[in-house]
């Protein structure tokens, strides 16, 4: 646990955002000069047409209580935006909490602007951190969020830590509307890593998957009561962590919550 | 009861007091105020019911505009009103007056009013940072300028979403010549939508989920039935067609019933505005859409319309059923009822998720029976812009469209030759604006030309259109189509529904050249991010369009997207290329359907920096805007 930061990934990890970053806003780089009389600030002081403004929101995709009878945790997984069309600040936060344990703990903050090439995905650039109950794991983070065809929502994101580990998380949901308000929510998320981890309770490779089924009824759009059923799963080494901190590395259970979008 | 009076000759002027009404002064020159005829429109009062009140007569105006608390929907809201009226009061002018409007702000914020169609100097024209510093709190500006036309106009705030909070309200300018068009009763029917939401947070919403408005989605209900119907496979086929894209064909409109009231003058439907007459008679109804985003539909079942005007400018009569108006555009039509009954006016949204609805009867407090809505319509592959070349079958079966071009029609029929030098004084002193422009066309401009038809409806593709690619676009009609002889979708076969292939201009056009030069401009967005813009830019990414005072030029429109797209340019009139020759219409907006390609002709007569945008209002504040610089 010694964490001496290594410089070299440091770099290397510098590197890589940049360049992505780079490439991300390559499109909008070729732009004219626009006549200043026309654009922002007009000649009479007063803007014109205000299309570059900022929005915010943030969205509780989960806000759950699972149970399985007789144990019971709480579990979320929310994002949030603040920016304009081409420039966001990103916010991820997801956990479980268990008999005052905190879990699974993964806080991010990305910087997002939409791919020149894909017209309904973002690109994610930034850091995330791993707080929760366990030891905290500071990680740079890339990735892509958005729509991909046939209306799948996609959201894979690789992770590179200052203490030469790497890691990959997939997170995938598919609405289906039942009606026009009650609607299915198939959603999956799977999590890789390079290197075992006796306490963040990772093993390499895929080492925890996270599925679900919840159907939602939105009242309206900003508040939906849903219910489910979710299972999460520890694998090779992972499950012994997990087994070992009096977890059940196949856990399946019944979830009860509200889908929130402010 | 009402008295008949003839519309071809000008109201007897009345100077009724109008009780109940505050915070309105009355000022020297108003000519009347008039409350109470049965035979005129009025606007209902915001705050109560159908209390009739008034029309503003004359050529000096004093507009006031403020914050008044409203009850459209049951619950208490804050409207922003002009006069304390939703809409405002209609503004009667008369071609050649001068007209001075003193608009006074008592809002906290800047605000503004455009005279929508209205042909006038561009520092009079009322876009806050395009032509003017806006009207600040608390002020006062004077807006003068001489009226060179006639016809059914509205205005409206041209400030941020304050028209979406209830500032609009009708002009009517009475022809200097006597009208053609005879009528015994004048009604101004305003559709508008309203929403006791704030405006943010719609676009707001719209940002986070381009959707969230529509309930009428495809589901897994509307799926096994097209299965039972279709057959599965086709079914499937269709579902993975649209899914592949990310695009849905149950996109009408971005903001619904779920979120609007659609009003009726003023009036909610179940509060049924109400216009008298007596069987046989002649009723001029005057449509004026002032909605911020809801397309009506508009029908009155047992009546056929007659469609004698189209945004201000005189049309060869069309006999119809039912006609779409698109935000922004007005249509006058003359029905005669010859039963003692009621009649329904019904404008149903595209989309179907609400009506307007007023009545026609012979006394008040008569209610007309309300048709169930027609079924929703839905997106079709030439709305993606992806028909073929030999024409694409509408859904019914009734027309056929393609890329040919309309039968031609006679040319040289109607029109009074006149020289200019006969040209009423007034006219001759609006043309000092600009190389000899008249306002409109009328029968004092329409000459005869030996110049050909130059009415094409089959512009040649144009090379080189910058297009910006990114994220702010998501889609480029592969093969747009001229669709102006189809109403669009979503009318039941057997009624005859208005095209603008129908319309036909009573009057030549006043300019015969043909156009120097061609600006093909396609309509472009992002869906899913709720991004509108031209040629892929957004209004803040993009240069304004140049155009040299006096050259002649045609506008080419080409949708990419799978919404309809209101264009209006300000301040010079848009000469729609229909297949009708020297007597295209003369509008000054232009709905281009989805996949749709058209063009129309604009003489750059008038100097000064224009707007030109979607009237869609949230497109526009998106970025579906561009300034038009004339010098």
């Amino acid at each position: 646990m010694t964490a001496a930061p290594s410089s070299a990934m440091a770099r290397a990890w510098s590197f890589a955002a940049a360049a992505w970053l780079v490439l991300c806003s390559s499109w909008s780089t070729n732009a004219q000069p626009l006549s200043p009389q026309i654009t922002g600030l007009a000649q009479y002081g007063q803007p014109l047409v205000m299309d570059d403004t900022i929005f915010y929101h943030l969205l509780f995709d989960q806000f759950e209580g699972r149970t399985n009878g007789p144990d019971n945790e709480f579990r979320w997984d929310g994002e949030g935006w603040v920016g304009t069309d081409t420039n966001r600040l990103w916010f991820k936060s997801e956990g479980f909490v268990q008999n005052g344990r905190m879990t699974d703990g993964d806080q991010e903050v990305l910087y997002d602007r939409p791919l020149p090439w894909l017209r309904y995905f973002d690109a994610q650039a930034g850091v995330r951190y791993d707080l929760d109950s366990g030891p905290g794991r500071t990680w740079g983070a890339i990735g892509i969020e958005g729509l991909a065809p046939y209306f799948f929502q996609f959201e894979p994101t690789f992770y590179f830590s200052n203490q030469g580990r790497v890691a990959g998380r997939i997170q995938g949901s598919y609405d289906v509307l039942l009606t026009q308000r009650l609607i299915a929510q198939p959603q999956v998320e799977m999590n890789f890593y390079s290197q075992s981890e006796a306490s963040r309770e990772v093993d390499s490779g895929l080492s925890e998957l996270d599925t679900g089924l919840r159907i939602r009824y939105e009242i309206s759009r900003k508040f939906a009561p849903y219910v489910g059923f979710a299972y999460t799963g520890d694998f090779g080494q992972a499950a012994t962590f997990v087994r070992r901190d009096g977890g059940n590395p196949s856990d399946p259970r019944f979830v009860f919550g509200v889908r929130l979008w402010y | 009861m009402p008295e008949d009076h003839d519309r071809s000759g000008r109201r007897p002027s009345r100077a009724t007091p109008v009780s109940g009404i505050t915070r309105r002064r009355f000022v020297q020159g108003v000519a009347a105020v008039v409350a109470g005829l049965d035979c005129w429109p009025w606007p209902a009062r915001a705050t109560a019911g159908p209390e009739p009140v008034g029309v503003l007569d004359g050529n000096h105006f004093e507009l006031t505009i403020e914050r008044v608390p409203v009850n459209f929907t049951g619950r208490p809201a804050y409207a922003t009103a002009v006069n304390g009226l939703v809409p405002g009061p209609t503004l009667r002018w008369r071609e050649g007056d001068t007209v001075t409007l003193a608009v006074t702000n008592r809002l906290p914020q800047t605000t503004s009013i455009h005279w929508h169609g209205i042909r006038l100097p561009s520092q009079f024209d009322g876009v806050p940072g395009l032509s003017f510093a806006g009207i600040a709190a608390g002020e006062t500006f004077i807006y003068r300028f001489p009226v060179r036309q006639s016809g059914t106009y509205w205005y409206h705030s041209h400030s941020r979403f304050q028209e979406q909070l209830g500032l609009y309200g009708a002009i009517v300018v009475e022809p200097s010549i006597p009208h053609p068009v005879r009528c015994d009763r004048d009604y101004v029917l305003v559709l508008s939508d309203w929403t006791d939401a704030n405006p943010e947070t719609i676009l707001s919403n719209l940002k986070q989920q381009s959707d969230y408005y529509n309930y009428h989605q495809r589901t897994v209900g509307t799926f096994l039935a097209d299965a039972h119907s279709q057959g599965l496979g086709p079914t499937i086929a269709d579902r993975l067609m649209w899914g592949r894209m990310n695009m849905s064909p149950a996109d009408i409109l971005d903001v619904s019933g779920a979120a609007y009231t659609y009003l009726l003058n003023g009036q909610p439907p179940g509060a049924n505005w109400t216009a008298l007459f007596r069987p046989r008679e002649r009723i001029r109804l005057r449509f004026i859409n002032a909605s911020s985003m809801t397309i009506f539909d508009v029908r009155i079942p047992g009546l056929t319309m007659s469609v004698v005007q189209a945004d201000g400018n005189d049309v060869e009569p069309v006999s119809v059923d039912e006609f779409r108006i698109s935000v922004a555009e007005t249509y006058d039509v003359i029905v005669q009822p010859t039963e003692s009954r009621t009649y329904t006016i019904f404008a149903q949204a595209e989309d179907r998720t609400g009506y307007a609805r007023g009545t026609l009867a012979i006394a008040n407090g008569l209610r007309g029976a309300i048709p169930t809505m027609d079924p929703r319509p839905l997106r079709t592959m030439a709305d993606m812009g992806m028909a073929d070349m030999h024409g694409v079958s509408e859904r019914g079966g009734v027309r056929m469209e393609g890329g040919g071009a309309m039968p031609g029609m006679e040319l040289g029929r109607g029109g009074m030759p006149m020289k200019m030098e006969n040209l009423p004084e007034y006219a001759r002193r609006a043309a000092m604006l600009g190389p000899g422009a008249p306002g409109q066309p009328g029968p004092s401009s329409s000459k005869e030309f030996t110049v050909p038809d130059m009415g094409s409806m089959a512009a040649p593709l144009s090379p080189g259109v910058p297009l910006r690619l990114g994220p702010q676009v998501d889609n480029i009609a592969q093969m747009p189509t001229q669709r102006l002889a189809s109403p669009g979708e979503g009318f039941p076969p057997g009624r005859r529904v208005l095209t603008y292939a129908d319309l036909r201009a009573v009057y030549r056009g006043t300019d015969p050249r043909p156009p120097e030069r061609e600006l093909e401009i396609h309509l472009t967005g992002n869906m899913e991010r709720f991004i509108w813009g031209f040629n892929g830019e957004k209004f803040s990414q993009a240069e304004p369009i140049r155009l040299k005072l006096g050259e002649r030029v045609r506008f080419i429109l080409v949708n990419d997207t799978m919404m309809e797209h209101p264009i209006h340019l300000h301040g010079l009139w848009s000469e729609l290329e229909n297949g009708q020759g020297e007597f295209r219409p003369y509008k000054h907006t232009i709905n281009v359907k989805p996949g749709e390609r058209l063009s129309f002709l604009v003489s750059a007569d008038t100097p000064g920096q224009w707007a030109f945008h979607c009237h869609l209002l949230y497109h526009m504040e998106t970025g579906m805007f561009r300034a038009v610089i004339v010098a």
